[in-house]
């Protein structure tokens, strides 16, 4: 009895929420005209479901890029799962995902083998989403600090003792240093922040910076960690004299972030320094012409540009089974590299725009799918 | 009781009977298969990193000088937390069962199983952001006095996140468990045992001291070890209190890992032989669990004649 009453009860509900799904629907249709919209209203329309695998980093853009895809498409959806940018990569090789979430691109090993599934261009990678990574300190008195490579190198391996040592007092004249230890935090947990930052600190300063580039903090290295990015904050904004390295939209207004040399001068971190640094780079050789890997030059004297910047990828496949997966990723994709996708990330992950060039770039790739014949 | 039995005979009972042992065997046959179908796949996982070759496990000297240190940090970590709790929890058991009014025994009871209700990441934060910073100055001043001892060698951490303070962590986290466990086997202690040392003119501590103690050690034990055993399995806890990194002795610098914090931390972003090299170290976790367990049991099972059943 109970339960036949609650089956009434979902019922209604169930006509009830179909009701508000058909005037959400004609209220899209009625706004889809809109500037804003015309990435995902252009196209034909889109059904399905599109499922993703890959980067953690992305997550919270990708939660905001999700729901405003399905709120403009009926019918259509997008699944992510953030299990990591190695299995993301795997899954798009073995066929298991129909896009994958990277933090790094496909290596060329990697490209040859995704053949197999994505035909004979293989696979393309397309970047999203860009993070600068600011240095961060918490230094009471202290508000602005001025860093070279070498410098945050040598602070990060725990070779700089106290806070006024004549390397840092060097480098920013007229600054009160405190003699406060210097406690340089690390994230514990395998991320492509690290990743990005260590492979900075090893381009930009390779006679300190001795380690490999990778996702995991050198283990002979002495320092305090904490996981995830919220913890290394946490951790820097309880201790004086503690110095990390996080997305700059974590960091919270009580720690101070160094400005970074570059070329002669020093760079403030900026939305528009990093993307200056990612134009910067180089595309990858021996790339497909619509491949969008990108070599960034950390050592790019370019003024104004900031290079201890994360960029990630969506890498999708050049030709899909079917016409309705075709359609379903371009619009998705179309939709992330769209101004709309891109302010939607920036406002939930506070990640930095992709430049009108590079966007550009990034809708020629993506128009370039096609089904497989 | 005697309802049942005698109207067993009968063809409805039998069925009832039959489908009731039935099910009671399906149900003990499928720990039994979970379990080995867990152990299975621990094993098959881990057989990669297992057999890889040394420089391609992380750390790049292979799997065994990987995984000891973080054995060592788990089992650093699980002590710490036993040797704070144990006391502890021995005290708030023997007051709820033999000093409290039974008002207050029966409240304080309740608060003390509450604690174990209590889920571990929020142990977890209290411990990163809140017991961390507030305990960083106690151990500057124990680097400072005692920092002679290899363990409280100095300088501390500034942080304040060791493996000193995760251990006090777990240590609030296993308190539950020996507590409650302890509380119900000094419930159980023979009461003429003890009228008969209260009588002979015992004090309240000497009667303890010889009546109910030395009842109550191996059930203790277990209890212990049942601590144990969630001390050395905790997970995001130490994952978010401790700042990991190298094997250390002093347990007031930042350093050492635990196994679990170790594959939470990693497992995210993993994959490859990585897995398999987390998954093995999940496969030593769980050997190292089981051992705890078995000997517990042993210990329960060699002292059946003091339990409470008979």
């Amino acid at each position: 009895m109970k339960a036949l009453r609650f089956g009434r009860h979902a019922a209604i509900a169930v006509i009830a929420a179909g009701a508000l799904a058909l005037t959400a629907c004609g209220s899209d249709n009625a706004t889809g005209t809109t500037p804003a919209g015309n990435q995902t209203s252009a196209g034909p329309k889109v059904t399905g479901t599109l499922t993703g695998i890959g980067s953690s980093a992305q997550g919270a853009a990708m939660d905001a890029w999700k729901t405003s895809f399905s709120a403009a498409n009926q019918g259509a959806s997008v699944q992510y799962s953030p299990d990591g940018s190695g299995a993301g990569r795997k899954a798009i090789l073995d066929g298991s995902a129909q896009f994958a979430g990277s933090d790094a691109y496909l290596t060329d090993a990697e490209l040859t083998s995704s053949k197999d599934k994505c035909g004979a261009d293989g696979a393309i990678n397309i970047p999203v989403y860009i993070s600068p990574i600011a240095v961060a300190f918490n230094l009471p008195g202290v508000t602005e600090l001025k860093l070279d490579a070498a410098t945050v190198a040598k602070i990060f391996r725990g070779a700089i003792a106290k806070w006024n040592d004549p390397a840092i007092s060097a480098l920013n004249p007229g600054v009160t240093l405190p003699d406060t230890k210097v406690t340089p935090v690390n994230r514990s947990d395998d991320s492509g922040t690290t990743s990005n930052f260590t492979d900075y600190l090893a381009a930009a300063a390779p006679e300190v910076w001795t380690d490999k580039a990778a996702g995991i903090w050198p283990a002979t290295l002495q320092g305090e960690n904490a996981k995830g990015t919220s913890g290394v904050v946490k951790t820097v904004t309880d201790t004086p004299g503690a110095v990390t390295y996080a997305d700059d939209s974590a960091v919270s207004g009580k720690l101070g972030v160094a400005q970074i040399k570059v070329g002669d001068s020093f760079t403030k971190i900026s939305a528009d320094a990093a993307a200056k640094a990612v134009d910067a780079g180089k595309p990858v050789d021996g790339r497909p012409a619509n491949d969008l890997s990108i070599k960034l030059d950390r050592k790019t004297t370019a003024s104004g540009a900031y290079p201890v910047v994360l960029v990630s990828y969506h890498v999708v496949c050049t030709t899909y089974a079917t016409q309705e997966t075709v359609d379903l990723v371009k619009a998705f994709e179309n939709y992330v590299v769209s101004d709309a996708g891109q302010k939607a990330a920036a406002d939930s992950a506070k990640s930095a725009p992709l430049s009108p060039a590079l966007a550009e770039k990034a809708v020629k790739a993506i128009a370039t799918i096609k089904v497989k014949s | 009781m005697t309802a049942t039995s005698l109207r067993s005979p009968q063809g409805a009972g039998r069925t009832g009977d039959k489908i009731f042992s039935g099910a009671a065997l399906a149900a003990g046959c499928l720990i039994l298969a979970v379990l080995f179908g867990v152990a299975l796949f621990l094993v098959v996982q881990a057989i990669p990193a297992l057999t890889a070759p040394a420089d391609k496990i992380q750390g790049g000297a292979g799997f065994f000088p990987y995984i000891w240190p973080i054995v060592v940090g788990t089992l650093i970590a699980a002590v710490i937390a036993l040797v704070i709790a144990t006391p502890i929890a021995i005290g708030v058991a023997l007051f709820i069962s033999h000093f409290a009014p039974r008002q207050l025994a029966a409240g304080l009871g309740y608060v003390v199983d509450l604690l174990a209700a209590i889920p571990s990441v929020v142990y977890g934060a209290w411990g990163a952001a809140f017991l961390a910073k507030e305990i960083s100055p106690a151990y500057n001043w124990l680097a400072g006095n005692l920092g002679w001892l290899p363990i409280l060698q100095g300088p501390a951490s500034a942080t304040g996140k060791t493996i000193l303070t995760a251990g006090i962590v777990l240590s609030v986290m296993v308190l539950p468990i020996i507590t409650s466990l302890s509380r119900e086997i000094f419930l159980q202690a023979p009461k003429l045992h003890e009228e008969a040392a209260l009588a002979l003119g015992a004090t309240r501590w000497e009667m303890i001291k010889m009546a109910v103690l030395p009842f109550a050690r191996p059930g203790i034990i277990s209890a212990v070890m049942l601590g144990l055993g969630r001390a050395l399995g905790e997970t995001m806890a130490v994952a978010l209190v401790l700042s990991s990194g190298a094997l250390t002795a002093s347990l007031i610098q930042s350093g050492n890992q635990t196994i679990a914090a170790e594959i939470a931390l990693n497992f995210p972003e993993a994959s490859g032989l990585k897995v398999s090299t987390l998954i093995a170290a999940g496969l030593v976790l769980f050997v190292i669990t089981l051992c705890v367990n078995m000997i517990a049991r042993w210990i329960i099972t060699r002292h059946k004649e003091f339990s409470g059943a008979n």
